[in-house]
């Protein structure tokens, strides 16, 4: 048909993709992945060399939400890529973060970027915080057994709620569950050890300056404790990603002011 | 059993082009101007939340004007291609040439061609805004029967398009600011409104106005629909 009337008024990009090039579809999803014919049933995730992400993190202050994470990826003992990004801004309001084997961890927060964005333009408004949310988890369940066989991501989804005048945090476990976090969320390789900094330093209210010292000290402790995560580079001059939101967008943390928050830590530490 | 009527292929698309013409020519206009920062969209649209300039893809943006039901089925078409091809290879390989040629001019071409279809009453500007200030901007209009060409400057689709277009052609400038260019419009619009039936007539104010902007000095999404606050300013200047 010339214009396929059908289609018309579906909002939902990952059902278009999935019809009209399922051999996309299948970078986040196993049961498409043997629709290809792929082996996956005979794959073992343990012999692939795959980069894995390591800590990310979101925390509420004041007026928003801060979500960050280090710049590392592993692959084994070794480091696989150190300039790696985990944090992606989804939209006006909000933002993901992911930890996880970094190829389908990147391909879904790429789809779920299209995803909300397809649905603001098809629609003309955006697409509830709440809605969203739920969409996300819908992404992480399909992307259950390739999980299953080692291949897993979770995502930290944050962002501001113009309707409930808040900034509000996500968290995900493999099988699609999606809980709230009222303060902080911290996960991966060395989200325990930022979860327990953030746990000692945080109170509520914060404001933005207070909470990226936060964040700063969080990820440092994930660094010092995991082989895995990274802290500032300061002879590359890399420095973990931070994003702040709140009611007037999504902004990024220049490079200078992370590098002078940890310039900062390390005074105090030393 | 009795013979079937012949009607010459000539006769046909006579017939299917008159029919659009009458629709078209009561479409109401849509004025794409470039300036300063980029490309302006400008319509006259009493209405608050039906669009006829809307947000295709990064840099790229569709103007329409003809049947609603029509242009929203192909605006949903062009979004839907953009992303696909977007997702596929890269954001930067989705053009406005391509939706204009492969996209659009092909579909709108086959169902004006064929026999049991009628034709769609829609004219379509595909606006882009360059991607390094080396190039320039682009914007191809579409016809209904799937012809496109490229307009430099400036472009109206819509009944009374000629009138305005003679405005234009004395008044517009290179690099006007966006408070300039869109009281040009405004004018374009006055001066047809002003010649039209009293019955048909009406003012035009921030409230029946749609103004849209490909701006180059925004993020990855260029697109950027004018808040009535604004608009109501430029009217004022």
């Amino acid at each position: 048909m010339l214009l396929d009337v059908a289609d018309f008024g579906n909002s939902d990009f990952l059902e278009i993709l999935k019809r009209r090039r399922p051999e996309l579809y299948a970078t986040i999803n196993a049961e498409s992945l043997s629709d290809v014919s792929l082996p996956i049933t005979q794959f073992d995730a343990s012999s692939v060399d795959a980069l894995k992400g390591t800590t990310v993190l979101a925390a509420v202050f004041k007026e928003g939400v801060v979500i960050a994470g280090d710049r590392q990826a592993v692959e084994g003992f070794q480091v696989g890529e150190r300039r790696i990004q985990k944090v992606f801004e989804i939209d006006n309001h909000s933002a993901i973060a992911i930890a996880g084997v970094a190829g389908p961890c990147i391909e879904m927060a790429n789809l779920f970027q299209v995803q909300v964005e397809f649905y603001e333009k098809i629609e003309g408004t955006t697409l509830s915080l709440e809605g969203k949310a739920n969409h996300l988890s819908n992404m992480v369940r399909s992307n259950l057994g390739m999980a299953l066989q080692g291949l897993y991501v979770i995502p930290i989804f944050a962002g501001y709620d113009p309707k409930e005048k808040q900034a509000r945090i996500f968290k995900y476990d493999v099988t699609g569950g999606r809980y709230e976090a009222a303060d902080y969320h911290a996960i991966g390789s060395g989200g325990k050890d930022a979860q327990t900094t953030l746990k000692k330093r945080y109170s509520e209210d914060m404001s933005r300056d207070e909470i990226l010292k936060v964040v700063a000290e969080a990820l440092w402790d994930a660094a010092d404790e995991d082989l895995g995560t990274a802290g500032p580079d300061m002879i590359r001059g890399i420095f973990p990603t931070m994003k702040s939101i709140d009611q007037t967008g999504v902004s990024d943390i220049a490079d200078s002011e992370v590098k002078a928050l940890y310039a900062e830590l390390i005074e105090t530490l030393s | 059993m009795s013979t079937p009527y012949y009607v010459s292929p000539e006769q046909i698309m006579q017939d299917k082009s008159d029919f659009v013409r009458t629709g078209i020519e009561r479409a109401k206009e849509v004025i794409v101007l470039e300036y300063e920062n980029g490309i302006v969209m400008v319509a006259e649209n009493p209405l608050a939340t039906l669009f006829k300039i809307s947000e295709i893809y990064d840099r790229i943006a569709l103007a329409a004007t003809g049947r609603i039901a029509e242009y929203e089925a192909l605006r949903y078409l062009g979004i839907q291609e953009a992303e696909i091809k977007g997702y596929t290879f890269n954001r930067a390989d989705v053009t406005a040439k391509w939706l204009t040629n492969n996209v659009f001019s092909q579909r709108i071409g086959a169902i004006f061609w064929q026999s049991d279809t009628k034709p769609l009453e829609v004219e379509l500007l595909l606006c882009e805004l360059r991607a390094d200030p080396e190039s320039s901007h682009r914007i191809y209009q579409l016809s209904f029967d799937g012809t496109f060409w490229e307009e430099q400057k400036y472009a109206i689709i819509g009944g009374r398009s000629d009138e305005i277009s003679e405005i234009l052609q004395h008044e517009y400038e290179d690099g006007m600011e966006l408070h300039h260019a869109v009281r040009l419009a405004v004018k374009g619009f006055e001066t047809i409104e002003a010649k039209a039936d009293d019955d048909e007539r009406y003012d035009i104010s921030a409230d029946t106005l749609e103004v849209a902007v490909l701006d180059e000095n925004r993020n990855r999404r260029k697109f950027r629909r004018l808040l009535p606050d604004e608009l109501k300013e430029i009217l004022e200047l």
